[in-house]
């Protein structure tokens, strides 16, 4: 018998068991057999698929187990060796993968589930992104409404437009059922409602303004939710409906009055209006956050709208009136310039019509009195020719006094030897005086000028007039009248507090006192001198024979002379003094009358005039004086320095021509050191040169310079080249400024 | 004289050097140019006066910016101010700059900045002192007078 190299299987192949095993065995294989390939079908399906190479070990494992299996169908009956070992090789290499894959396995599968986990966390990371987004959306959509809603309200300049377009507006974006605007009455104490957007006519339905919601909306500046029962809501007809949501906000209304300049309005003025808005009822809608931001945008807006409106409204009415004022302004102006006209003409007819009579009247009495004349006769010519003078003096002083009151007068200026002024003076009123027994002296201050510019004429007929007041109204006693050139102490009197007089080099003021020891006047009296046709009722018993136009043609005549007149008593009987100031040019020696006094400086070219100058330089920094001091001497002048102030002010003397001040130093006060100089030199010949030095290029700084009073301002650095040349324009022209 | 001349053209090219270099400018040239027989030492007199002023300013700054509560600004900007002049009037032109700089922090109030100032201006000064030094030592070996550049 031939030995089979077979391997008997250990149990028999019909037993049941057996049987089982064998079936089970086949589907195993066949299970193993296809799970790779649904595998790779569905790998082959999905794009993203990270882990290949352990789907490959998978599939190799699995395999490899199907093979195993199946071959273990075949030992189920007698096999040969070669079956064995095929399922043994099978057997070790399934063996080796399975191990391999077990321990892939450890790596591979935290991995698979924190995919998971990642992706659990990508969920949520993409839901909140989602309602940001929301968000964001409802924002700006809110944004879009409030512009739009601006625009509108914006659009127009119209108050209730204004207030109309926002009701609409609004009702249309939130959907509202209805809106309405309460507005506080004149009183303040009610609020009216005014508009809505449903009802077509408010019927002036008004709330009272202290109620504690109202206080609670008003208090705040959001949009408050109150409740549908409050007075303010009641607005629709109430019943079978589930009202909707109200929300009420404040207007302010601003008026003109808070628009102060320099001041912004605060926002707790008193008056607000309040605007309400009602939700659909039985809409379960609720006021959303951004609609709230939305209303009190509104409101803000509407509030600016309105007070640009109220501007509006009374820029146009303050402008309506300005223009009545301004034709009934034109209309008098027509008026008084017709008025003014007429009485011109009548002047001008009347001037020469009355005064021809005069004359002839005046000419022929003298003639008259000249003739052979009972004495009763000579007595009636002179009182003709008296009565004649008077009416003569009274109407030349009517025709002069209205010359001058409509401004047409005008000072005849010209040189006149003021000596001699007093001098007639004196001579017209000595005959008078003496017939009376009256003493008059006249004095004058040796420093009065010998001749003056003004109008000779009238100052004349002032002084003329003053003086011979005093004549006439002193029954005994002396007159004295003085004159001299007033400083600027005495010029500033108590007594003519309205008088400012103002000094400047070709003037200067004259005054003439004229005193007397007649019967004085009543201090009560004094005011009244000056104005026209106001006699002394007190002494009017006595035969004054003046027309009380005298001292107002004379303050009139003052008064163009840029001057002051006034008199001073003590009381009756105790004399008065009659002070008169008159603005007088001054002239040089007769034939140059017109020109202002010129220093005698000669205007030579060149270096000539710079060397032998005395220079003042003031500057408080050592290594700038230093170089200043150096600039100068180069250039040959004669420099004395100073580093402060006082020292300036101690040395400066009028032989210094030129002061150089150093102006940017914190410390220095230059302008009041001009001013104490000008003060101290009070004749323009003698005073030296004011010029700043600064290295600041500031315009405001250069007019503050002029301002002073100073003559020059170099920019520092000076070269020196410079230096010559602005010392050569500062002699010639006496002012030099540098442009900056 | 070929060494004078040596000497004088050494002179010319240092205080040249100096000018482009920025610590000093055309105002200089100007201190120079007032310099004559009347007044033959005026640079070098100016020029040390400046050095006594610098250095008291710098030290009254020193002073007035070391206290710990509450720094006097107003009396730093005087100082300030007193150098600032003094150096444009001699034409140190970085010493002048930095004083700028410095008026500005000192009108900001900022002491840090103030402090770094100082050091700045120390520092320049310093420089300047030297320079100026040297060219005085050189304007002595040119023979004590100097040639004005053009």
């Amino acid at each position: 018998m031939e030995s089979c190299n077979c391997i008997e299987p250990q149990w028999p192949p019909d037993d049941l068991l057996m049987k089982y095993q064998y079936i089970s065995d086949f589907f195993i294989a066949l299970a193993y057999f296809s799970i790779p390939l649904e595998l790779i079908y569905f790998v082959k399906k999905s794009a993203v698929f990270p882990y290949r190479w352990v789907l490959v070990q998978f599939g190799a494992f699995i395999v490899l187990c199907g093979a195993t299996h199946l071959i273990n169908l075949w030992t189920f009956t007698v096999h040969s060796r070669t079956v064995a070992s095929v399922m043994t090789t099978a057997k070790v290499l399934t063996a080796a993968v399975s191990c391999i894959t077990a321990l892939m396995l450890v790596h591979i599968i935290p991995d698979l589930l924190s995919v998971k986990t990642r992706e659990l966390f990508l969920k949520n990371k993409a839901a909140e992104l989602d309602r940001e987004m929301g968000l964001i959306r409802t924002q700006e959509e809110t944004g879009r409404h409030v512009r739009m809603l601006t625009h509108e309200i914006r659009s127009t300049l119209d108050r209730h437009t204004i207030l109309k377009t926002t009701l609409v507006e609004l009702g249309r974006t939130l959907a509202l059922e209805e809106c309405a605007l309460w507005m506080p009455t004149r009183t303040g104490l009610e609020l009216q409602l005014s508009y809505t957007l449903r009802q077509q006519n408010p019927v002036g339905y008004t709330v009272p303004i202290h109620h504690p919601v109202i206080n609670q909306v008003f208090s705040s500046n959001r949009a408050v939710k109150i409740s549908p029962n409050c007075p303010v809501a009641r607005l629709r007809p109430a019943g079978k409906y589930m009202p909707g949501e109200v929300v009420a906000v404040r207007v302010p209304l601003l008026h003109l009055s808070n628009f102060h300049i320099n001041d912004w309005p605060e926002l707790s003025t008193k008056r607000y209006a309040l605007m309400v808005l009602m939700l659909p009822s039985d809409s379960a809608r609720q006021w959303h956050v951004h609609e709230l931001e939305l209303v009190e945008v509104v409101a803000d807006q509407v509030a600016v709208a309105l007070s640009h409106a109220a501007i509006l409204e009374e820029s146009m009415r303050a402008r309506d009136l300005l223009m009545e004022q301004n034709v009934a302004l034109d209309l008098a102006r027509r008026e008084a310039e017709t008025a003014i006209r007429a009485r011109n003409d009548f002047l001008a007819v009347m001037n020469h019509e009355m005064r021809t009579p005069m004359h002839a009247i005046i000419a022929l009495s003298s003639l008259l009195q000249e003739t052979e004349l009972t004495p009763e006769q000579r007595l009636m010519v002179e009182t003709i020719l008296k009565s004649s003078n008077l009416l003569a003096t009274l109407i030349n002083d009517v025709l002069d006094l209205s010359g001058l009151e409509d401004g047409s007068l005008q000072l005849d200026l010209g040189t006149f030897n003021l000596y001699a002024v007093f001098r007639e003076v004196l001579n017209l009123i000595k005959p008078i005086a003496s017939v009376k027994k009256l003493h008059v002296s006249l004095t004058l201050a040796p420093d009065l000028p010998e001749y003056a510019i003004g109008d000779e004429k009238r100052l004349m007929q002032t002084i003329l007039n003053i003086v011979g007041n005093a004549v006439k109204f002193s029954k005994e006693g002396s007159i004295s009248i003085t004159a001299f050139v007033a400083k600027l102490d005495t010029l500033r009197d108590s007594k003519a507090p309205e008088f400012l007089p103002v000094l400047s080099d070709n003037h200067f003021y004259l005054r003439v006192q004229v005193k007397d020891s007649g019967s004085g006047i009543n201090p009560l009296d004094i005011p009244k001198l000056f104005t026209k046709f106001a006699q002394n009722q007190s002494t009017g018993t006595r035969n004054s024979g003046g027309s009380g136009l005298g001292l107002a043609i004379c303050k009139r005549f003052v008064n163009l002379m840029e001057g002051h007149i006034w008199i001073e008593s003590e009381g009756l009987g105790k004399g008065c003094t009659a002070i008169l100031i008159v603005k007088l040019g001054m002239a040089e020696r007769v034939n140059e009358s017109k020109l202002p006094y010129m220093p005698k400086m000669p205007t030579n070219h060149g270096q000539t005039a710079i060397a032998g100058l005395k220079v003042l330089v003031m500057d408080e920094n050592g290594v700038s004086r230093m170089v200043t001091k150096g600039l100068l001497l180069h250039l040959g002048c004669d420099v004395t320095m100073v580093g402060s102030s006082d020292e300036c002010l101690r040395l400066v003397s009028h032989e210094h021509k030129v002061v150089f001040m150093d102006i940017c130093v914190p410390g220095i006060d230059s302008y009041g050191i001009t001013i104490r100089i000008h003060e101290k030199f009070t004749k323009r010949h003698e005073r030296p040169l004011l010029v700043a030095l600064t290295g600041n290029t500031d315009k405001v700084k250069k007019e503050n310079c002029m301002r002073a009073g100073m003559d020059g301002l170099i920019l520092k650095p000076v070269s020196l080249d410079k230096m010559r040349s602005v010392l050569t324009d500062l002699l010639e022209h006496r002012v030099f400024f540098e442009a900056i | 004289m070929d060494v004078v001349n040596q000497l004088q053209r050494q002179f010319i090219d240092y205080s040249a050097s100096l000018h482009r270099e920025g610590f000093l400018d055309d105002q200089f040239t100007q201190l120079q140019k007032l310099q004559d027989d009347n007044s033959p030492d005026f640079v070098v007199e100016v020029a040390s006066l400046f050095f006594e002023d610098c250095e008291k300013l710098i030290n009254n700054m020193a002073r007035a910016l070391e206290q710990q509560q509450g720094v006097d600004f107003r009396q730093v900007d005087a100082s300030v101010h007193q150098l600032k002049g003094s150096s444009s009037s001699i034409g140190a032109m970085r010493v002048k700059d930095v004083c700028v700089a410095f008026r500005s922090f000192c009108e900001a109030q900022n002491r840090e900045g103030c402090l770094r100032c100082l050091q700045q201006v120390t520092h320049e000064y310093s420089l300047l002192k030297n320079k100026l030094q040297t060219l005085f030592r050189q304007i002595l070996a040119a023979g004590g007078s100097i040639p004005v550049v053009e």
